[in-house]
């Protein structure tokens, strides 16, 4: 926006320019509170957690300490966890991408037998509650034996409407049907038409489902809840939750306060860093999946 | 590109023609989609029309639990809450997702792509982690809110009884995904094409009323499909109040929400076919209330 010096600078402009600042500010301390609290609350040691003022630091600076025992507890269980957290989300990710590409590259660009209905049925996949998918494929699982192992989180997780979606979109705008019939003409084949000339155009796509899909599953807990129970296969989610349900109610020792916030401290900032970085791919994606939505 | 029409490659490629491609292409996706999604589904469709008892074993019932599904009070309990819960929570949170977008659209504050960033990050941390951050910091021993309340006389703040629940709850919700529909948004009113020399003439409160006349309207479609979104997840509220029960035991039950229901049922009652039923009625809720929603707003807008 070419905004013209004089009316940059009018009383007016500076105003509400401040006023609405002022706005945001104030949204931004919000989003900010439980984030400097996970932060100085790692950093306390367990009764300094009572008694000093939530989000400040206390005068015993116990970081390394609740660190050093987030790491030893249990055999040093938590990395097992972020190992697993990763392990599985960098699977589904890339699988998922992968697959939503191939559809999403079908659904834009030829036309078949049966697209309306099969796009309708992927559309409305995600109408249907969690329990009513994970609590029959917890009990199929069961039955082939598949029950408390890492594919059990893994192979639901591959498949990603969002991802089919947006992938249709952007093969809309980024391949055009020129390209497509000029390598035709050419005598390519089909599979070679989209590996060696849609593939690398569909690139920041296919990095946004990427990440998109790893996120979902960084963050999911409602599968990995249900088809697994033994802790050393547990993602970051249901352990902490485990160990935060036994601080509550008492039976794991007091220690585990302090604990709990160092393991949220370590298993969030990795995430946050990655969205820094990569924030050009989602800012993309979701807008793409949101306007042509 | 040509050339390769010129001279005959050495080794033959596997040419598969435009009618097979598709299918091709779609063949891993759907694959998946049918055995980790359909088959669970119908599956689920044919736990929920038996009934296993202990005496006499497992026996077809047609729609017996599906009848006990409509009369359940536990079950409408739930939606009701939820319905409370959302007409609390979704206005809350696409309102200042809409207003922050409009407000970074404008142009008008100091430090766009700061605020823009931050605001996102929530997004980023995992709702088990955020319900636990806030469960702390809603406590009454070590919660900054009551130790602020405390420091200046005031009584402590009690964020788990039947009041406070579920702003307690939606306050968590509007903090997790506001930023997310807020990208939404902002990305939906960048892709307008604007007339930059009328944007230009005008000064702050100018250009944020000008967002407000002529650019909302052109993203009404993106609007009923975040609020679409936003009631599908809030009638599959689960992980939040099931984090919550151990600071809130008088408060939350087991049939809190219907997702937490079907669990139940499921894993503490060992009861997969009525839990199998409730899940499917939930599904009916949430179909039925969207598409409620889909043909009112399109009223409203073709009016």
């Amino acid at each position: 926006m070419t905004i013209v010096g004089k009316t940059k600078s009018s009383p007016g402009f500076v105003r509400s320019r401040w006023l609405l600042t002022g706005v945001l500010g104030i949204y931004f301390i919000y989003t900010f509170l439980p984030l400097i609290y996970v932060i100085t609350a790692s950093t306390k040691t367990n009764p300094d957690l009572f008694t000093s003022f939530g989000l400040w630091f206390s005068s015993d600076f116990h970081l390394w300490q609740n660190l050093s025992d987030l790491f030893t507890i249990q055999n040093g269980i938590f990395l097992q966890w972020l190992w697993n957290t990763f392990y599985y989300a960098l699977v589904s990710g890339l699988g998922s991408a992968v697959f939503a590409t191939f559809a999403g590259y079908a659904f834009a660009k030829y036309d078949f037998f049966g697209k309306k209905f099969l796009f309708a049925l992927v559309l409305g996949a995600v109408m249907i509650p969690q329990t009513a998918l994970v609590i029959p494929i917890f009990l199929l699982l069961s039955k082939i034996g598949l029950l408390n192992t890492p594919l059990a989180v893994i192979l639901p997780s591959l498949v990603f409407p969002p991802g089919v979606f947006l992938m249709r979109a952007y093969v809309d705008e980024a391949v055009s049907n020129e390209i497509i019939d000029a390598g035709r003409v050419d005598g390519a084949g089909e599979f070679h038409i989209f590996s060696s000339l849609a593939f690398r155009m569909l690139m920041p796509g296919v990095t946004t489902v990427f990440i998109l899909s790893f996120v979902a599953s960084w963050n999911n807990y409602f599968l990995p809840l249900v088809v697994l129970n033994s802790t050393e296969h547990f993602p970051v989610t249901v352990g902490l939750a485990q160990w935060y349900a036994s601080a509550v109610s008492g039976s794991g020792g007091s220690l585990l306060f302090t604990v709990v916030m160092a393991g949220a401290l370590v298993s969030i900032l990795p995430v946050i860093i990655a969205f820094l970085i990569m924030q050009r791919f989602w800012q993309g994606g979701l807008g793409a999946g949101g306007v042509k939505a | 590109m040509s050339e390769t029409a010129v001279q005959r490659r050495p080794r033959r490629r596997i040419i598969v023609n435009k009618r097979i491609a598709p299918y091709v292409f779609l063949a891993p996706f759907v694959l998946l989609f049918v055995v980790f999604l359909i088959v669970p589904l119908i599956y689920a469709f044919d736990l929920s029309v038996f009934k296993s008892a202990l005496v006499g074993g497992t026996r077809f019932v047609w729609f017996d639990n599906y009848k006990r599904a409509f009369t359940d009070a536990n079950f409408w309990a739930g939606v009701g809450l939820l319905l409370k819960f959302g007409l609390m929570q979704i206005p809350v949170m696409l309102g200042f997702s809409l207003l922050f977008a409009l407000i970074l659209d404008s142009g008008v504050v100091y430090a766009k792509s700061f605020f823009r960033i931050s605001f996102f990050i929530p997004y980023a941390v995992p709702a088990v982690i955020a319900t636990l951050l806030w469960g702390y910091m809603y406590g009454p021993a070590y919660g900054p809110f009551s130790q602020l309340a405390t420091a200046i006389g005031w009584p402590k703040p009690d964020f788990f009884n039947d009041n406070t629940i579920l702003p307690s709850i939606a306050n968590i919700a509007v903090w997790e995904y506001m930023g997310y529909n807020m990208i939404i948004y902002f990305a939906a009113l960048q892709a307008i094409p604007t007339d930059h020399e009328e944007a230009s003439l005008m000064d702050g409160a100018g250009a944020f009323i000008y967002a407000l006349r002529i650019k909302l309207p052109m993203i009404i479609p993106t609007i009923i499909v975040t609020i679409i979104f936003s009631i599908i997840g809030t009638l599959q509220l689960f992980s939040e109040p099931y984090l919550m029960i151990n600071l809130a035991r008088n408060v939350i039950n087991s049939h809190f929400t219907p997702n937490l229901y079907a669990y139940t049922l499921a894993f503490t009652g060992q009861q997969y076919n009525y839990s199998a039923a409730i899940s499917f009625v939930l599904g009916g809720v949430v179909a039925v209330i969207s598409y409620a929603f889909m043909l009112a707003a399109n009223r409203g807008v073709n009016k």
